[in-house]
């Protein structure tokens, strides 16, 4: 018998958060302007969910990754060319939108389906991860949503460390106010768990990696189930992008003094 | 007419976070007759505090098992309340407590959740604002599903006027904590670095940029130096310190950068979108720290060598251009003479 965790992380394409987005007025609801020409990535907030998924699966034998992503299929299929060649996971797709605008609850609705119709699925090894928040909705509840369908009673938002113990249970930080982190000892799977940035820099391209993923992405994509999620009954009243344009006294020529002298009396203003 | 709760979680003095009290403001702009919902180890010392909130009723879950903040037992008291009170919508502020369950609240409500909410308006119905794609966009939507759970935004609102007056009885909710978790809560810990560089309550946010680790007249990098400039103005201002997203990564990375420098530390991209009266940022050129990071900053000003600074220039009120570095060295002098 299997000892490992099942690492089921839920993480989808947003736009590149350094593109300009334009809102706009689709037949499905509020959207971006040229939505699907945008460049896309794996969510910053999941993809930190997934290589901290890679990474206690390299570390707990037996275990293994599963990314379950619902977007464009298009979107999906050029962004997995790229997160295919970091980390080692099996990607199950839905075929749906993946637009900030869409109902949490309605895709919680999918994403839990999915999950349970994942093969040989083992609650008492399942780990469910992904962000905290995303780049797109940014709401930090899809996740929390989803664990409440599995009926999963442990739960972790804002974590960014996972020590598993040598008894099945395993230890959390949460981000908590003030800067600190929360210590928790959970006493083992199922669990969710929310990331926030983790500690591990990018893994690096690995071609070996990106060799053995493709093999299963480029199937996964092609049959991905339809899941065609909208805005619910979210009735937009204005979407916009505000204009915060500020006057900006530039300042040239000034003595560092004197740049202090301004800055001093500008911090001890009330 | 919706009706409305205040839920929100006590602290360990049995006290109110101090978020509730804007959540509050929130909850009476949607204008129904308001509950109050409580959960803790005690809620005493926070029905007290809202004696004169107005409220129809106090609920409170009450007990060691709901001392600390962990999703099973947090869940199952929110929920008991906001059954209890019948609202129709639940306002609680977003504390990461609050933050933790309120999504499973709303799930076992069968109703539905709004979070980062910014505004709360009543006119023709209960309409809220908040922030899509990271602080980039705006929306006002309503939705027609009940209870709707909404999760207030700390900053968002002015903590409310509570006039003083005869607390309404509390009634005490009978709840098992008995098979919800399996989580304990051990304890918190500080940032590894043991200098408290984030500080929430602070009027001044400092933002550091990559350019603090580039090359300097000398020709080389000096971090050192950084370092020192950096947490003096910390230590004399008071200051709480953000960071872009490149400069924290330098660190994750293992490079000999700043210490005291996390993740926690980051705005923007995936880090925070603080709130403070005053922003300062040095040697930062990115568009994430000056437009989202600083979407909640009032007063902006900015150090750096490139008058062109795309970023800066729109977003700053003032951006001095000059090296961070001697200016910073200046300013720390000027804010050592004061004290």
């Amino acid at each position: 018998m299997s000892t490992g965790y099942q690492i089921v992380v839920l993480g989808s394409v947003v736009p590149d958060p350094l593109q300009t987005l334009e809102p706009a007025q689709t037949p499905q609801g509020p959207g971006l302007k040229n939505e699907l020409m945008l460049p896309h990535v794996l969510d910053p907030w999941a993809a930190h969910a997934l290589y901290e998924a890679a990474n206690l699966a390299a570390r707990t034998p037996g275990s293994k990754v599963t990314l379950l992503s619902l977007g464009p299929k298009a979107k999906l299929q050029q962004v997995m060319m790229a997160v295919g060649q970091r980390v080692p996971f099996e990607l199950v797709a839905l075929d749906g939108p993946a637009g900030g605008f869409t109902d949490p609850h309605e895709v919680a609705a999918r994403l839990a389906d999915a999950v349970k119709a994942l093969p040989g699925l083992d609650r008492s090894r399942l780990l469910l991860f992904g962000g905290w928040e995303s780049a797109s909705r940014g709401a930090g509840v899809t996740l929390q949503l989803v664990g409440e369908r599995l009926e999963i009673p442990d739960q972790f938002q804002g974590v960014d460390q996972l020590t598993p113990g040598p008894d099945g249970a395993f230890e959390v930080l949460e981000r908590v106010e003030g800067g600190r982190h929360q210590v928790s000892s959970c006493a083992g799977a199922p669990a969710v768990l929310g990331w926030a940035t983790g500690s591990l820099g990018e893994p690096k391209n690995n071609p070996q990696v990106g060799m053995a993923n493709m093999r299963a992405i480029m199937p996964a994509l092609q049959k991905a189930a339809p899941a065609p999620v909208g805005t619910g009954r979210v009735e937009y009243l204005s979407v916009a992008v505000p204009r915060t344009q500020r006057e900006t006294r530039i300042v040239k020529d000034m003595s560092p003094d004197d740049v202090a002298r301004e800055l001093v009396e500008w911090i001890a203003q009330d | 007419m919706d009706t409305v709760l205040l839920l929100t979680h006590t602290e360990a003095d049995g006290g109110l976070p101090r978020a509730a009290l804007e959540a509050l403001s929130a909850a009476r702009a949607v204008g129904g007759p308001l509950a109050v919902g409580l959960f803790g180890a005690s809620v005493e010392r926070a029905a007290a505090a809202l004696a004169g909130a107005g409220a129809t009723k106090v609920l409170a879950v009450e007990g060691p098992a709901f001392d600390d903040p962990r999703y099973g037992t947090d869940a199952a008291a929110a929920t008991a309340l906001a059954k209890a009170s019948g609202a129709t919508v639940v306002v609680a502020p977003a504390t990461s407590r609050m933050a933790r369950v309120a999504a499973g609240v709303a799930q076992r409500l069968g109703g539905r959740v709004d979070t980062h909410v910014t505004q709360v308006a009543s006119d023709g119905g209960v309409a809220i604002t908040r922030w899509f794609y990271k602080q980039r966009i705006e929306a006002k939507l309503r939705r027609e599903e009940r209870p709707w759970v909404l999760l207030v935004d700390p900053g968002a609102y002015p903590a409310a006027t509570v006039e003083g007056g005869a607390s309404p009885v509390v009634e005490r909710l009978a709840l098992s904590a008995d098979g919800l978790t399996r989580t304990k809560v051990l304890g918190l810990r500080a940032p590894s670095s043991g200098e408290q560089t984030i500080r929430p309550d602070a009027k001044l946010l400092f933002v550091a940029g990559a350019g603090w680790t580039k090359k300097q007249a000398s020709g080389k990098p000096e971090p050192e130096r950084a370092e020192q400039l950096i947490l003096g103005l910390l230590r004399s201002a008071g200051a709480s310190l953000g960071s872009s997203k490149s400069l924290v990564d330098q660190a994750g990375e293992g490079q000999k950068v700043f210490e005291f420098m996390t993740h926690l530390n980051q705005v923007g991209q995936t880090g925070s979108t603080p709130r403070h009266p005053k922003g300062l940022a040095t040697c930062c050129h990115g568009e994430e720290p000056h437009v989202v990071g600083w979407r909640f900053i009032r007063e902006r000003r900015a150090v750096n060598l490139d008058a062109g600074c795309g970023w800066a220039r729109g977003k700053a009120d003032v951006l001095y251009v000059a090296d961070a570095f001697a200016v910073m060295e200046k300013v720390n002098a000027l804010l050592a003479a004061k004290r």
